[in-house]
């Protein structure tokens, strides 16, 4: 069934047959082979459990999708062993500027690594394809995640212990019924729509080319926009360098466009060269023309089916929020799940997950939001401030901070998180709970290297005992002054690498109390699991 | 809304008054809103404190 009309070949993988009996059941279902659902199967199963992927084709497409993937996403790809890869193909930069009309020096400029000494940088640009290329590499290393490639989701029927889906594979339905359901399908998702789940939000009218192009082209490794450029008037443009000499070029075209014209060669060349020169030889990768939504679910968790990634939250492009958002979901709920499927932590855990994965998905609504009315300002007065701050920003580094053209997918704090023991002494900075370990240099690596797949006690100089199930690490030097550790203090980070509490003056029995919060002790049965 | 002054805090009303209407001479009603919009910020950036700034948005909206 590969070749499905429209949608390009990247890597051919072919049909899974359909199991023998037509009904079967597993512990835990994830629909979804995109880079969420992937990521997901491979934390699940890098904690030993077996885990049921269905993915309704059987190939991995080649689309313009993601290329941005912010250092939280790498600082979860190392931990999920696939940071490497990512990183030497992808494109390293941190700094974005922002043009303005014909001008050649910047209105505004951002560093998105303002913390050096970090494994990671503050992005890197790779191809989505790439992403799901590496990841699935490490999951076919796990014997106990099995990928059914060609297998689609028809119907879900939730239950109070489990969930029954419809599938269908090579014209052949049969049935499967799973403890857990996790619903990475994207953000047309089936298993949203079958459930009859709302999904809430602002569809934004606009139109953006995106030509993805091969060049071999000088320019720095920088995030470089426009407002008002010559070869654009009026409208907004993006420039950014993939690997492989594939760059993208991004330009706004209004409201009321034929979108079937528009992503045609010879309407969308004379863009390229307006842009780039006319002289410049180029190769075109693939033309799509988009429009965007910021959109969540009330819900992430509805019993034993959870949602993560587009399926649950979607975003405008320019924040670069989307697949960063959704790793942010999967490495939230993977430990969680992990627990509860180990009957270590009561099922009520979960509902951690749809609070936190909701706060960050309101933050990165929030700031996409906030950018697509800076990009596409919806009345005469709202244009007539967005170009007033682009005029004195010219001038005066005063309006500079204004200019909105996308802010950046940073990690999300929970400062009201549930997990979280709060402060009870008087903090001078640090990492406070609910946020995550700012990476620095450990011994001959990383901090983050060091922390691994379960709960941490980070120490400076504190030599008590720490109660069971907590890992060791001990830290000196910027690593310590990072956490603002005073000697004898110490960090307890969760598997996600957040803080779940810190103290100058740990004790075992401190220690003890705040590791069963964060495992969810102090929550309610599971009567809010609905 | 105590964080915002709301007597009278400067003098030479008159002059202040004119000036702003000066702003705006031979300007289309376009440009006058880009104007009006450089002059808030202008101000804003002045005051330098965001909860006079909220309460000053505040006191400008029209009553509902
Ligand atoms: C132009 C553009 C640029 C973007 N740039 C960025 C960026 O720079 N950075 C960023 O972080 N994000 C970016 N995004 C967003 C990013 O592409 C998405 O957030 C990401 O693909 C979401 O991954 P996902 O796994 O949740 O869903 P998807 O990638 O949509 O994957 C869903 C999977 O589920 C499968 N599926 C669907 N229905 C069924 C079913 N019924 N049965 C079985 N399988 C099913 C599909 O085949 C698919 O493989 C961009 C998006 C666009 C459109």
């Amino acid at each position: 069934m590969a070749n499905v009309a429209g949608i390009p070949v990247y890597k051919e993988i072919g049909a899974t047959p359909a199991p023998a009996t037509d009904t079967d059941s597993a512990p835990v279902v994830i629909v979804g082979a995109g880079p969420v659902g992937l990521a997901m199967a491979l934390d699940l199963g890098r904690r030993g459990h077996a885990v049921t992927v269905l993915n309704r084709l059987d190939f991995v497409a080649h689309c313009s999708k993601a290329i941005c993937f912010s250092k939280r996403s790498l600082d979860i790809l190392d931990r999920l062993g696939a940071g490497d890869a990512v990183t030497d193909k992808g494109v390293v930069w941190n700094i974005g500027k922002v043009f303005w009309g014909g001008d050649d020096a910047p209105v505004y400029q951002f560093d998105m690594l303002p913390v050096k000494d970090q494994k990671r940088p503050g992005f890197v640009n790779i191809q989505q394809y790439y992403v799901e290329e590496y990841l699935l590499d490490e999951v076919s290393k796990l014997p106990n995640v099995e990928i059914r490639w060609g297998h689609a989701v028809e119907d879900v029927t939730p239950g109070a212990e489990g969930v029954t889906l419809d599938v269908t594979a090579g014209g052949q339905g049969y049935r499967l019924r799973a403890d857990w359901l996790i619903a990475c399908d994207g953000s047309r998702s089936t298993v949203r729509d079958r459930m009859g789940l709302d999904f809430e939000g602002r569809v934004f009218e606009d139109n953006f080319l995106i030509a993805d192009i091969r060049m071999t082209h000088e320019m720095p490794p920088e995030r470089w926009f426009w407002f008002d450029p010559p070869f654009n008037p009026g409208r907004s443009a993006l420039m950014h360098r993939q690997p492989d000499d594939v760059w993208r070029l991004d330009f706004q075209l209004g409201w009321n466009i034929d979108r079937e014209a528009a992503i045609r060669p010879e309407n969308v060349e004379p863009f390229v060269r307006a842009m780039l020169g006319e002289g410049v030889a180029f190769e075109r990768e693939w033309y799509s023309v988009y429009t965007f939504q910021c959109r969540r679910m009330a819900r992430f968790v509805h019993g034993r089916v959870i949602f993560a990634g587009d399926s649950a939250h979607l975003v405008s492009p320019f924040g670069a929020r989307g697949c960063n958002g959704g790793f942010a979901d999967i490495d939230n709920l993977g430990w969680k799940l992990d627990l509860v499927l180990r009957g270590a932590a009561d099922a009520a855990l979960i509902e951690t997950y749809n609070d936190e994965a909701i706060a960050t998905a309101d933050e990165n609504i929030l700031n996409s939001t906030r950018s697509t009315d800076f990009l596409t300002p919806k009345s005469t007065a709202s244009r007539a401030l967005r170009d007033a701050v682009l005029e004195l920003a010219g001038a005066h580094a005063f309006a500079r901070p204004f200019v909105n053209s996308g802010r950046l997918s940073t990690a999300v704090s929970y400062p009201a998180s549930l997990l979280s023991t709060p402060d009870a002494e008087t903090w001078a900075g640090g990492v406070p709970p609910g946020s995550p370990v700012l990476d620095a240099p450990h011994e001959d690596g990383w901090l983050l290297d060091a922390l691994g797949d379960d709960f941490v006690l980070i120490s400076h100089g504190w030599d008590g005992a720490a109660p069971e199930g907590v890992t060791r690490l001990e830290v000196s030097g910027l690593a310590a002054e990072r956490l603002a550790l005073p000697a004898g203090g110490a960090t307890l980070v969760r598997p996600d690498q957040y803080v779940a509490a810190r103290w100058q003056h740990p004790t075992t029995e401190a220690i003890a109390a705040a590791l069963s919060r964060a495992r969810g002790a102090l929550l309610k049965g599971d009567a809010c699991l609905h | 809304m105590s964080a915002l002054t709301l007597t009278p805090n400067l003098s030479g009303h008159d002059d202040l008054y004119q000036s702003l209407v000066a702003l705006h001479e031979g300007l289309s009603e376009e440009d006058s809103l880009k104007v009006w919009a450089k002059l808030a910020l202008l101000l804003a950036n002045q005051i330098g404190d965001r909860r006079v700034i909220e309460a000053a948005i505040a006191a400008a909206r029209p009553a509902a």
